[in-house]
């Protein structure tokens, strides 16, 4: 949705004001608030942002209702409903489970990344690490284009069909 | 090993020592671990979490951190000593005042600190004074390595160390520096910071006072972004381009206060110094917001080499019948963490009620500000 008042940036904060039972919404960017005067809760207490950013999605019910609202985890019993709720997951196979709806949400929390790019157990298979590897180096690739530096994406893609051809080998 | 074993001292890495400590406090990485195999804590039985708690603790003793390990179980402990451990950040809030079998070693001089079920099975971290946040992650990354060959960490490949908030996930680091702005307080820039931290996706918060209040001008920049992104990255953003920034606008703004407005500067130390050497009662609050400005005077005469009536007058007041002055970065240092109430309470050896607690703490400030 665009800024109301700028119509250049995308609308980061949505008010609905109601005033002698005249409903009012006002979608406005980040910017435009500030120079609106309109003040937006500076630190928001973790639980309350995730369970923002989880209904903030467009077609946020839908997607719940086609992932399964109602699916528990076969391991832990927990429901989205519950994490929405408490915030937390129940054990690491919820991230499996609730994949569909867990990535638009940790994309927000991260920037828009949804690849592990950092250390890896020495434990982990060696595919595991090869695996890391190739995905910071789609991370990069992916900021190139964002940067419209195509000579750089055009290595980073080599040195990515490189790696894929080793692991298959 | 007891409490009141080092209460009566600072934290090593807050004695005002390491690099651009006149401004970074201390730097501190930790690291968030689930084991494989079990549920995360929040779907844990008592039984599962004793169980979790059994197995790292045996672990984290074995390891050789530094000298003396020692072990605390916090969900057994009294609410002052929980309250102790939050005042020196060796444990968290949360931690302290959790639920169910949770415990946590401390080790190497109180510069690790390993809790057990926290929100995760595991948060390991390191703490150092200034800006040392390369040498932290180099510690914690081998604690961490030392750690992993005994057991399985939860970890995908897509989604990297799996944590049981979704916020955490990936690399599950998070790298926070404690600041001490109180310039760019004084001179009404601190919010252009803030503001700038945000922008950033840096989470801010105050440190010593209860939520984001920042008492005594004491700010923690955390990052927030843990996935797509490797721990050396995070890093370098903060010691390369985040931190030397802030160290350059506070350094800018303590400039200003000297060359455009010194009364000011002199007022607000000299205020400071008189109600510190005087006061009978006095609150933790009030005691954070005068120290900090002490502190500034102290830390433009040590690091800046700065002159004014009111810091002179600072060093003359504080001279000692040997004609030496007491007065340094590390004595305040003390004073900020020795008399935060859960501190004044161990030390005295029972539980005060709040204006006793305010009697004592203005006490130890008199006696040790008046040479």
């Amino acid at each position: 949705m665009q800024c109301q008042i700028c119509k250049k940036e995308q609308a980061t904060i949505h008010l609905t004001e109601i005033n002698d039972g005249v409903r009012n919404e006002v979608h406005v960017c980040e910017n435009c608030a500030v120079d609106q005067g309109i003040t937006v809760k500076s630190q928001m207490p973790i639980n309350e942002l995730l369970s923002s950013l989880l209904s903030s999605q467009p077609s946020d019910d839908e997607m719940l209702a086609a992932s399964g609202q109602e699916l528990a985890c076969p391991d832990c019993g927990f429901t989205l409903d519950k994490f929405r709720k408490e915030a937390v997951l129940g054990c690491p196979n919820d991230y499996e489970i609730f994949s569909k709806a867990l990535m638009p949400l940790i994309k927000k929390a991260h920037e828009g990344k949804s690849l592990h790019c950092g250390k890896v157990p020495s434990r982990a298979p060696k595919t595991v690490k090869k695996q890391v590897e190739i995905s910071a180096l789609q991370q990069q690739l992916n900021e190139a284009v964002k940067k419209e530096d195509y000579e750089k994406a055009a290595m980073l893609r080599d040195k990515i069909n490189q790696k894929n051809e080793k692991n298959s080998k | 090993m007891k409490l009141t074993d080092f209460s009566n001292d600072i934290n090593e890495w807050f004695d005002g020592s390491g690099p651009q400590a006149d401004v970074v406090i201390s730097s501190r990485i930790r690291l968030a671990r689930n084991l494989a195999g079990y549920k995360f804590l929040h779907a844990c039985t008592d039984q599962e979490k004793s169980e979790i708690l059994k197995i790292l603790k045996d672990v984290l003793m074995e390891l050789e951190i530094g000298d003396k390990s020692f072990y605390i179980s916090v969900d057994d402990a009294p609410a002052i000593d929980r309250n102790f451990l939050v005042e020196r950040y060796l444990i968290s809030r949360h931690h302290a005042f959790g639920k169910g079998p949770r415990g946590a070693v401390i080790a190497n001089k109180e510069f690790f600190t390993g809790m057990i079920n926290e929100e995760d099975h595991l948060r390991i971290q390191i703490l150092k004074g200034g800006l040392q946040l390369n040498s932290c992650f180099e510690q914690i990354n081998k604690i961490d390595d030392m750690i992993e060959k005994k057991v399985d960490y939860a970890f995908g490949t897509t989604f990297g160390y799996l944590t049981a908030c979704p916020t955490n996930i990936g690399t599950g680091i998070r790298v926070s520096v404690m600041l001490h702005l109180p310039a760019l307080k004084m001179t009404g820039h601190i919010d252009k910071f803030l503001n700038a931290a945000k922008a950033m996706g840096l989470a801010v918060r105050g440190l010593f006072g209860e939520g984001t209040e920042a008492a005594g001008d004491f700010y923690q920049l955390s990052n927030q972004v843990t996935l797509g992104i490797s721990e050396q990255e995070i890093i370098d953003k903060f010691e390369k381009k985040i931190i030397p920034e802030i160290v350059e606008y506070e350094t800018a703004a303590r400039n200003q206060l000297l060359n455009k407005e010194s009364e000011l500067l002199d007022d607000k130390i000299s205020r400071a110094m008189a109600l510190l050497r005087s006061a009978h009662l006095i609150s933790s609050q009030e005691a954070l917001f005068l120290l900090s400005h002490l502190r500034l005077g102290v830390n433009m005469h040590e690091h800046m080499g700065v002159s004014t009536p009111a810091i002179d007058g600072l060093y003359a007041l504080c001279k000692g019948s040997d004609n030496k002055t007491n007065l340094s970065i590390s004595t305040i240092n003390r004073l900020f963490m020795l008399t935060l109430p859960a501190h004044l309470q161990i030390n005295y050896g029972k539980e005060l009620d709040p204006t006793h607690r305010d009697a004592l703490r203005a006490k130890i400030i008199r006696s040790t500000l008046n040479g």
